[in-house]
Parts: structure tokens; sequence; C-alpha cells
């Protein structure tokens, strides 16, 4: 008999908390405000530790029902939830990380505008987020999915006022949509051929069928479809567009939606569906060649962006390739692992970032910051710790994780290996590119000696109507109130520990999170994979004990991604710290490959002259001009037209003149009085 | 024995003499009159056509005929001075207000 957790109250409880703030949050102070939403998320964390301290003694997997949602015939969904090593690792990730960026952006919003509905959205999107994870079938997974979708659009616009902002959320939620068809048409897909969206029974059908070698065929169809999902919701080519301009919303929202969270639900979707993808050899293999992609083309982006969010993002978009490498080479777990740690790193990135923007006055040009580094001894810090784990330097979080990726992408093909090498090279490279730049060397920003000025704007959004006397830039450049400095310490312990569980065997260690997830990953492949025989799909060997492979060659691979990211933090040394005139120099030398990744390589404008432009055209002239002008409304129009010549050539038969009233009633008479004589003749 | 068609042809004449008058008559007084003319051109042939047939109800109708037309220019009659009183015309072509 398996306890009754009563997972249901992890993701109500945020909800009560938006609940509560949207509808009653106008009237409550500021300091009401924060706490309930602090109370909530802090609430649904501590649930989620109670249950995770519950865990050993659940039998795995641990599935609670709720209340039946759709029974239509043998076609069941219920609101039910499924727990197992996986979601309990998200669900830490997403209450743990989620509630230090409530506490951040109590300090981070409190000058701001909208502070209620700020909290209410930010609740909301823990709600769907808990409620994506916790899902027991595809279909309230779904419901989460296009929830935290909602979230995002909503906090991405939520100075919506400008006009970039409102863009940005739109531009996220249309992006999306592409994806959503994707993963719909595969959730179509397996109600037709399984005749359920349950985990269950959807991977109990799946389990017995054979790797999908030779041709391609339905599950390489369903995972591809989910991957197309995937790649809207975690912004990985072709349908990462979304994510730069994502960050027009609040930090906070960036750190905690756009990096650390929502973003990596594509790579959970996809671990939980691995049971399909590892009989899909096509479809894994198409998982892994878009992750690594991704990974080395928003890298290189990441190099030539100076507004210190787009750096980040770019960086967001580049890491979540390697997840979706790791997951295409059938390391789940690796890829998981490096999911946490992201949310640990990039989370205090964003944090880092939107506390030298709050010291800065709302500058995020990186050319107008620098020499930040003893005015705000914290987040300089923390962000060192940050960018040292990001850059995959032993001992911080990112090495142990990113390093994992790449030694069992080794393993499948070296080709992954060097663009996931090479690409850990650049981001080391572009990540200390924007630690020197913020920090070190001279101040070339105005925030100091424009103090006094009651133009400069506030964080990263300047609003309409918002008060000239704001609060921030008070005595020009400051540390960040310690409500904003707590948890950036907090993560930094994290970015800074956090890849110590995952020690892998060649450095002494265990794996303890690989063994972790172990049954998660390993049951169905010990089920499936066996009556295979002939199939060795890759996973085959990464997800089995450590390889055969010595260590020493390991040893051997983690040298040189260290050695990789050194390369960059020297490069990005004697570039930006040593010879900060020699970048423009190199710049202008390159000339058009450097304006290309200068324009993104204009892959928005390809998106819109490709996409958008043909597709307002299209709407213009043939639905809108077509089909809405020439069709609805002239029938419509023509209609009334019709009827109102009709009445106004009949209405001068209403002469008031008697006679002719007579001369009509005569003839009416005639009329019938001929037709009943000839009716009575034939 | 006179033949049932002399009856109808004199009941037609009437009926259409009626008709002509109210069609091609200014004066309220006249149409009021081919009214009437009409009304008694029918009523001919009903009682034509219960003699013929040896049926009451053909002269009964007629009876009702006659009480409703006597209602009929009652009323009639009492709008036509109202008309008068008010237009000093019976001239229907100049009581034409009532049109769109």
């Amino acid at each position: 008999m398996t306890p009754d957790l009563h997972l249901w109250i992890i993701p109500v409880l945020p909800l009560l908390g938006a609940a509560i703030n949207g509808f009653l949050g106008g009237k409550f102070s500021r300091q009401a405000v924060a706490s309930v939403a602090l109370l909530f998320s802090g609430a649904a964390f501590a649930m989620v530790l109670f249950v995770a301290s519950r865990f050993s003694s659940l039998s795995m997997p641990h599935v609670e029902f709720l209340a039946p949602w759709i029974r239509a015939g043998e076609f069941q969904v219920d609101f039910s939830f499924y727990l197992d090593q996986l979601s309990l690792v998200m669900l830490l990730v997403v209450t743990g990380v989620g509630f230090l960026i409530h506490f951040y952006a109590v300090g981070y919003m409190w000058e701001e505008g909208g502070f209620c509905r700020f909290f209410t959205y930010l609740n909301l999107f823990m709600f769907f987020m808990l409620t994506l994870v916790l899902a027991s079938n595809y279909l309230l997974m779904f419901i989460g999915w296009e929830g935290v979708g909602l979230a995002s659009y909503l906090l991405i616009g939520f100075w919506f006022t400008k006009d970039s902002a409102a863009a940005a959320g739109k531009k996220a939620f249309i992006v999306n949509r592409v994806g959503d068809f994707g993963f719909l048409i595969a959730l179509f897909l397996l109600i037709k051929h399984f005749g359920s969206l349950n985990f269950d029974q959807v991977f109990q059908s799946v389990i017995p069928m054979g790797a999908e070698t030779g041709a391609a065929g339905l599950l390489t169809a369903v995972g591809l479809l989910l991957m197309v999902g995937a790649a809207g919701k975690s912004a990985q080519i072709p349908l990462y567009v979304w994510l730069p301009d994502a960050m027009e919303g609040p930090t906070p929202v960036s750190a905690l939606i756009h990096a650390a969270t929502m973003v990596t639900a594509g790579v959970y979707m996809v671990s939980r569906s691995h049971v399909i993808f590892e009989r899909a050899p096509m479809a894994l293999t198409v998982v892994a060649i878009i992750g690594t992609l991704t990974a080395l083309f928003a890298a290189t982006i990441g190099i030539t962006q100076t507004d210190i969010k787009k750096v980040l993002a770019y960086s967001t978009i580049s890491q979540l390739g390697y997840m979706f490498m790791a997951c295409g080479v059938g390391a789940f777990s690796a890829g998981i692992f490096h999911l946490m740690t992201h949310a640990f790193f990039k989370g205090l990135l964003f944090l880092a970032a939107g506390s030298v923007i709050h010291a800065v006055s709302g500058e995020q040009d990186m050319r107008q910051m620098g020499g930040l580094r003893t005015k705000i001894p914290w987040t300089f810090w923390t962000m060192t710790i940050a960018t040292f784990a990001i850059a995959g330097i032993p001992p911080f979080a990112g090495f142990f994780s990113k390093d994992e990726i790449l030694w069992r992408a080794y393993q499948v093909s070296w080709v992954y290996w060097f663009i996931g090498l090479f690409t850990a090279f650049v981001t080391s490279f572009y990540m200390f590119r924007l630690w020197f730049m913020t920090f070190f060397g001279e101040y070339r920003g105005t925030a100091e000696s424009h103090e006094d000025s009651a133009h400069h704007l506030a964080h990263d959004g300047p609003r309409a109507g918002a008060p000239a006397a704001h609060g921030h830039g008070h005595g020009g450049i400051h540390e960040s109130p310690w409500v904003m400095v707590v948890p950036l310490v907090v993560l930094a312990f994290l970015s800074l520990t956090g890849g110590w569980i995952g020690v892998p065997g060649s450095l002494g260690g265990s794996n303890h999170f690989d063994r972790f997830l172990g049954p998660v990953f390993h049951s169905t492949i010990a089920a499936g994979a066996e009556g295979l025989g002939l199939a060795a799909p890759p996973h085959k060997e990464t997800e089995g004990p450590e390889p055969q492979t010595g260590h020493a060659t390991e040893l051997i691979f983690t040298g040189i991604s260290v050695l990789a990211g050194l390369l960059g933090f020297f490069l990005a040394w004697q570039l930006y710290y040593r010879n900060p005139q020699l970048p423009q120099q190199i710049a202008a030398g390159l000339g058009t490959l450097y304006n290309a990744v200068v324009h993104k390589y204009y892959i928005d404008e390809l998106y819109a002259t490709l996409f958008v432009k043909p597709l307002i055209a299209g709407s213009a002239l043939i639905l809108w001009h077509g089909i809405d002008q020439d069709v609805i409304d002239a029938s419509v129009d023509n209609g009334a037209h019709g009827a109102n010549e009709v009445s106004d050539s009949i209405r001068h038969m209403q002469s008031g003149n008697l006679r002719s009233y007579a001369g009509w009633v005569a003839a009416g008479a005639a009329a019938v009085i001929a037709y009943m004589v000839w009716m009575g003749t034939r | 024995m006179v033949p049932i068609s002399y009856y109808l042809i004199l009941s037609g004449i009437l009926f259409a003499c009626g008709v002509t008058g109210f069609l091609i008559k200014r004066n309220i007084i006249s149409i009021f009159m081919s009214i009437e003319l009409m009304l008694n051109g029918v009523n001919l042939s009903f009682v034509a056509f219960a003699a013929q047939w040896h049926a009451l109800s053909g002269q009964i109708f007629v009876f009702f005929v006659m009480v409703v037309a006597a209602a009929e220019t009652a009323v009639g009659l009492a709008i036509i001075i109202a008309v008068y009183r008010t237009r000093e015309t019976l001239n229907v072509d100049q009581v034409d207000l009532l049109k769109l």
C-alpha cells in the first residue's frame, strides 16, 4: 500500500497564491502581495521537500489519482499525478529556483508598477509548470505546456505599453504555436494507435515494439513531432527566434521562465518520452543534430551581442542545445543533470545581470558598463561563480554536467563531441567577455554623473507614465538590497556545489545523479532492448553500467574540455582586458562574416521574408480583402442593399391614392379568378 | 322558367359595372355606390343558385351580406362625413395622405 502524498497540493498552492493576488491583490499593500506570493511558492517548495523526504518509501513510479477528466469509451484521461525520480528532480528545480527568484523579484520589482499583477503571473506560471512536471498523461502535460506559454506571454509583455515588449510577447506565443502544433499531432497519433495518453499505458504499449532501425514508422513520426513541440518550447533551431526577444520581460522573468524552468520543459518532455525516442533512432539522431547545431549556432551569435541579457539569452539557447544533444545521444540523465545545473547557474547569471542593471539604473548595454567589480562586490562574486560554472571550469557545477554530455556524445560520434567542445570554448569566450566588459576596466557609463537626471530609466524597461522620481539611481551605482543578494548567494552556492552529486567515476566519484535517475531511464531499456537483439541503439552503452572504455580516456577528454574552457577565458582576457581596442579591429577585419553574426545571421529577416510577409500579404489579399471583405462582408452588405432596393421600388405602390389600391385589388381578384377558372377547366 | 344563365349574366354585368365605377369614379359617394352595386350583383347570383338547387343556405347568405352591407354603409357614411368636414372635398385623389 503506497501512501497518499496528496501531490495535487503542490501545483494548487501557487494557483491559490495567484488567485488571491489576482482577485484581491489590487487592494493589498506591496508587503502583503509579496508575502502572499512568497508564502505560496515557498509552501510549494516545502511540500516538494516533504515529498522528497518520503520518496524512498514509495514504489516507482508513484501515480496519484485526483479526479476523472475525460471518459469516452475506452479512452480516458484523468487528473492524476506521476511522481518518479525525473519528476522529483524537476519539482525540486522548479519550486526551489522558483522560490528564490520570487524572493529576488520582491526586491527587483519593488519600485515598479503592476507589482501585484507581476506576482499573480509568476505564481500562475509556477502552477502550470508544476502541472506540466507532475502530469501523468500527455494531455495534462499539454495543459501545463500551454499554461506556461500563456504565463510566458503575459510576462514578456508585462510592460505592455512598450511596443517592443508587446511584439515580443506575441512573437513568443506565435512561434510556440508552431511547436504546439507538432505536439498536438503527436498526441493524436498516440490516441489513434495506443488509445491512451497515460504515460503508463503508452509506454507499456511501446516497450514491446522493436526499434525502427530500418524504416521510419509510427514511433519516428511521434518522436519527430514531439521534437517539433520541444523545439518550440525550448527554443531550438528553427523555432528559437522568440527567446532573445523574450528578454523584453522583467529580468526575474527571464531568469525563471526563459532560462531556468520553462524553456527546459522540452528537454523534460523528450526525456519523459525516452521510451518512444529510444525506439526511433532516426528521431533521436534528429534531436542530437538539432541540439548540436543550436548549441553552436546560438553560441556564435552570443559573441557579438552587446546587450547583457541578449548574451545570456543566446547562451541559454546554446545550453539547451547541449541538453538536446545529450538526449539525442541517449544520455537522458546527463541532459537532466545539465538541466539542473543550468537552472542554477543560468538563473544566477540572469539574477546577477538584473542586479547589475539595477545598479547602473537600467542600462543593459555592456559597452556602457565596466569596472563594476568593486562597486557591487556581492553581484560580482556571485556572477563570477556562475560564469566559471557555465564555462565548464572545475569544480563548478557546469563542468560536471557539460563534461558528461560531451563524453557521452563522443561515444556516439566524434562529430557531436567536437562541435560540443568548440561550443564549450565559444561559450567560455563570450561569457568571460561579458564578465570582463561588465566588471573590469574603466566605467564607461553615465549613471554616476547623471544621478540627478529625472530621465534615467528604471531597470530594463521604460514605461509610459513611469514616475520620474524613481527610487533607483539615487546615489549612482549601488549594490542591490539584501532581498536580491540572498538569492544570488544561495544560487551561487548551488552553482558551485550542484555538480558534485554527479561526479563521474573517472574523477573518483560515483555519479549519484545518474544512478538516482537510473530507474527511470534504465528499466524500460532492460525490458525493451533485450528483445531487440539485433538493434543496437546508441543508448545501450550509455545508460548501462560505466562503459568499458577506460577511465584514462575519459580523463583525457575531461582535460581537453577544461582546456577549451580555459582557452576561452584566456582569449577573452586578451581581447577584453589587455587590449580592449583589439576586438573592434578584428571585427573590422572580418567584415561580412562579422556583420552576419551581429545581425544574428539574418534569421529574423529570413523568417520575415519567408513566412511573416507572405503570411501578412496573403492574409491581407486573400483572407481579408478576398474572403472577409468580398465574400462575408459583401454577402451581408449586398443582402441589405438588395432588400433596400427592392423595397424602394415596391414602396411606390403605396401611393395613398385610393383608386390605385382599388386597381391592385381588382387586378389581384381577377388574377385569382383567372387561376381558379384555369384550374377548373383542366 | 328563366334559365339560370340569364341571372348569372345579369349578375356579372352588375358586378362589372360596380368594379368599373369603383375604379374610375373620383367621388367617394359614387365609389360607395359602386361597392353596393358589386354586393348586389353577388347577391343576385346567390339567390339564383339557391333557387336552382333549392338550397336555403344561399338565401341565408344573402341576408348576411345585406346586414354586413348595411353596417358597412353606416360606418362608411360616417367616415365620409368626417373626411368632408376635415378636407372639404369628396375627391379621393385629394385624400392621399396615407402614403410612404
